[in-house]
Order: C-alpha cells, then sequence, then structure tokens
C-alpha cells in the first residue's frame, strides 16, 4: 500500500490543485485517458462541494490493490453542517445552490463504487473507487 | 551551564518579557509597520514572547511557532517583524544574562553565553523563515497559475461569427467575465453566431457546464446563437455521465464544423477555389454568395 496523500480544501483554488493531484495519481497508476478525465471531475465536483457546503475539508487518494486489481479511493470528508436527506441529494436535478443539481449523482455515474456517509451537524465523507481497467 | 543558563532565563522571564515589550514598541515607529493598530500589536508581542519562552523551555515546539507564522503571515506583516523581533530578544537576553553578578550566572566566558542563546533561538528563526517563504512560493505559483488562465478574449472571425476560445481551468470569478464578455463581443461586433471553444479547458464539471448553459442562455437572450466547440471524446463522456443536458444549443467536435455550421446559420458557405476553373463568370458568381 502506497503512502496516502491528501489535500486540504479551504479556498477555489484548492479545487484546481485537488484535482491536478488526483490526475497526476490516476495517470500513474495506469488509467486511461477518459478514466483520468473521469477521476478529476469527480474530484472537481467532491472538492467543490466541500468548498461550496462545508467551507473546508480534505480530499485524500489512495492506491488500493486487491485480487490483482489495481484501484484508486478517493475519499472527500469534511465536518460541515452534514446532509439531512441523503436520497434527495442523490437525485438528478436537486440542487440547494443554484446549480445543475448533478454532483453526486454525477460522481455516483463517474465511478465504481461509491459511498455517502453524512451526519447533521458533524460532517460528510464521500468515497468512491476507480478500478484501473 | 546551558541548564543554569535557561533557569536563570526563565526564572526572570518577566522582566525580559517586560524590556522586549519596551524595545520592540520603540522600534515600531521605524519598520513598515507603524499603520497597524497598537492593540493588535501588543496582542501579538505576547504571543510571540510567549511562543519564544515556550521553545525556550521545551526545547523548540515547532507546533506553537508554526501557529504563529500562520497567524502573523495571515495578518499580511512583513518577515522583518520577525527577524527584528527575534534580534531584539537576543540582544535583551544576552544583556540580561552578562548583567547577572558572576557568581549566579556560573559562566565566564562570554562566546558560551552567546552560543546558548543561538542555540536556543537559531531553531525558532529557521522555521518562522520556512514558513514564510513556504507561503510566498505557495503564492507565486498560484498566481501564475491564476494568470495564465486569466482572459477570455473574444475574436472576430468574419461578418457576423466570433469566437471565443477557452484556456484553463475556469472558476467563479472567471465565468463572470467570460459572461461578460461573451455579451460585449456579442454585442459590440454585431454577432449572430458566437463560437465558444474549449479544447483548453482541461475538466468540464457540473460548475463550467452550468456557467457555459448560462451564457449560451444569456447569448441567446441578446439575439445571437451560441456554439460550443472544442468537445473532445473523454470530455463529451464525463459530460454524459454527469448527466448535464446541453441540448439546448448545437455543439461540435472542432473549431473548424463549428465555423461551418456557423457559416450555414448565416447562409453563407466555404467555396473551394478552383484554379484550373477558367470560368470567370462562375468564379464570381461564387463569390457573390461569400
Amino acid at each position: 500500500m502506497e503512502p496516502q496523500s491528501f489535500v486540504e480544501i479551504k479556498e477555489e483554488w484548492d479545487i484546481v490543485g485537488a484535482r491536478q493531484m488526483g490526475r497526476n495519481i490516476a495517470k500513474e497508476a495506469g488509467f486511461g485517458t477518459v478514466d483520468q478525465a473521469r477521476i478529476a471531475t469527480a474530484i472537481s465536483e467532491l472538492a467543490r462541494n466541500i468548498y461550496l457546503y462545508a467551507g473546508s475539508g480534505t480530499i485524500s487518494y489512495e492506491i488500493l490493490e486487491k485480487m490483482g486489481r489495481k484501484g484508486l479511493i478517493i475519499t472527500a470528508t469534511d465536518s460541515g453542517p452534514g446532509i439531512p436527506d441523503l436520497s434527495l441529494v442523490m437525485e438528478d436535478g436537486y440542487t440547494t445552490s443554484g446549480g445543475l443539481g448533478a454532483g453526486l449523482p454525477g460522481v455516483k455515474r463517474l465511478s465504481d463504487e461509491f459511498d455517502l456517509r453524512s451526519e447533521e451537524g458533524k460532517g460528510t465523507t464521500v468515497q468512491c473507487i476507480k478500478w484501473v481497467r | 551551564m546551558d541548564g543554569k543558563l535557561k533557569e536563570i532565563v526563565l526564572e526572570n522571564s518577566d522582566v525580559i518579557v517586560q524590556k522586549w515589550l519596551e524595545e520592540i514598541n520603540s522600534d515600531k515607529e521605524k519598520s513598515n509597520i507603524k499603520s497597524i493598530p497598537d492593540e493588535l500589536f501588543e496582542t501579538t508581542n505576547r504571543e510571540f514572547v510567549n511562543v519564544i519562552f515556550r521553545s525556550i523551555k521545551n526545547n523548540m515546539e515547532p507546533a506553537s511557532v508554526e501557529n504563529f507564522a500562520e497567524k502573523v503571515i495571515n495578518l499580511g506583516w512583513p518577515l522583518s517583524y520577525i527577524t527584528d523581533g527575534l534580534q531584539v530578544f537576543r540582544r535583551v537576553m544576552v544583556n540580561y544574562i552578562v548583567n547577572q553578578p558572576a557568581e549566579q550566572r556560573d559562566i565566564a566566558d562570554f562566546t558560551e553565553v552567546m552560543k546558548s542563546v543561538d542555540d536556543w533561538l537559531d531553531p525558532i528563526i529557521r522555521q518562522l523563515v520556512d514558513e514564510y517563504t513556504g507561503s510566498w512560493e505557495q503564492t507565486v505559483s498560484m498566481q501564475k497559475v491564476a494568470l495564465q488562465e486569466l482572459s477570455a478574449p473574444i475574436i472576430p472571425l468574419v461578418d457576423n461569427i466570433t469566437a471565443m476560445p477557452l484556456v484553463g481551468t475556469i472558476d467563479t470569478e472567471r465565468a463572470k467575465l467570460i459572461m461578460e464578455n461573451l455579451l460585449d463581443g456579442v454585442i459590440n461586433h454585431n454577432s449572430q453566431v458566437v463560437l465558444i471553444d474549449i479544447t483548453g479547458v482541461p475538466i468540464v464539471d457540473t460548475m463550467v457546464a452550468h456557467h457555459i448553459i448560462k451564457a449560451a442562455e444569456a447569448v441567446r437572450l441578446v439575439g445571437a446563437t451560441c456554439i460550443l466547440v472544442g468537445i473532445r471524446p473523454e470530455i463529451a463522456q464525463t459530460i454524459v455521465n454527469l448527466g448535464i443536458d446541453l441540448s439546448k444549443f448545437p455543439t461540435q467536435s472542432t473549431m473548424e464544423k463549428g465555423f461551418r455550421r456557423a457559416l450555414e446559420l448565416t447562409d453563407r458557405k466555404i467555396v473551394e477555389f478552383d484554379r484550373k476553373d477558367e470560368n470567370v463568370e462562375n468564379l464570381i458568381h461564387s463569390i457573390k454568395g461569400e
């Protein structure tokens, strides 16, 4: 297991930093261009959610090797206000910030495995895994 | 030896702090931080001196030094505040030790005093300076990136057709600029069709897409049409994955195709110029259509 790396999200420019780091890690791990773009887009969405709704948080990356497969785990953690209704945010078109409302459901479709945990008042953790094909 | 000195310093920290504060305050007028409100200056000085003493007492305390550095950096104070402060502190402390009765300080050699004091203060200086330069480097590299990605130029191609090539990351600030330039350009150049080229945009996420959709909608409101060009295959796939609906305006893979489409929309077309064609009448006719 490679050492885990992470990027702190505090301002809008950190989103760029986070996804560039993610793209580099994905490139090194052997992902193709399309998957690199998917990973970078997913990170962009997650980092933006942190920036917009929680103010600050972290995006961490971990290379996973399981049963001969290689994957990248991306975890977005914040200690923001949390999400009151998890099924609602996974609906396409639901937004509280006037955006497109495609963020979280989009990230789910961009990744192979997706896990969303949130506790109101405590924070939110989103974890997604992408496998190298 | 070192321990004995440390004892003296720690026991008499109040006196040293007092002297240091006096000197620092009188120095304030000379330095370029005199616009800082006195109250803030006072509290920061107290914190500074506390950090120094804590470091001396515990043989270096990187966490508290880091916190303090971060605070001063955030306040935007110059590095000289820190280096001067430590310099004054060094002077005050050495003075104090040297002025102690000889039997108490138990040290014959002045250089030994200096050495001990250096050993206490140097690591603090080093860490503070490192923190400072680290933050500068970060700022510089961020600004470099920001500069490269800042512009959103509008380019008139032919009558009624303009293009806006976008290169780099689109953030909220830049999205506003794009919208403004786009609308200004449409009005100023009297455009019927605007080509937005996103070949150079590394990632199209929901926010970028949202801004493009809004810009296209605004362009439609002023009576022009937006064509989104330069959609790379991987971007097309991520847009589909995200479930973004871009069906409201025409999109094309390359600028060339977009341009042909724009000509069609303005009732024109590209006519190949055939050199072998001697028929001048034909030629003139085709130019007329242009």
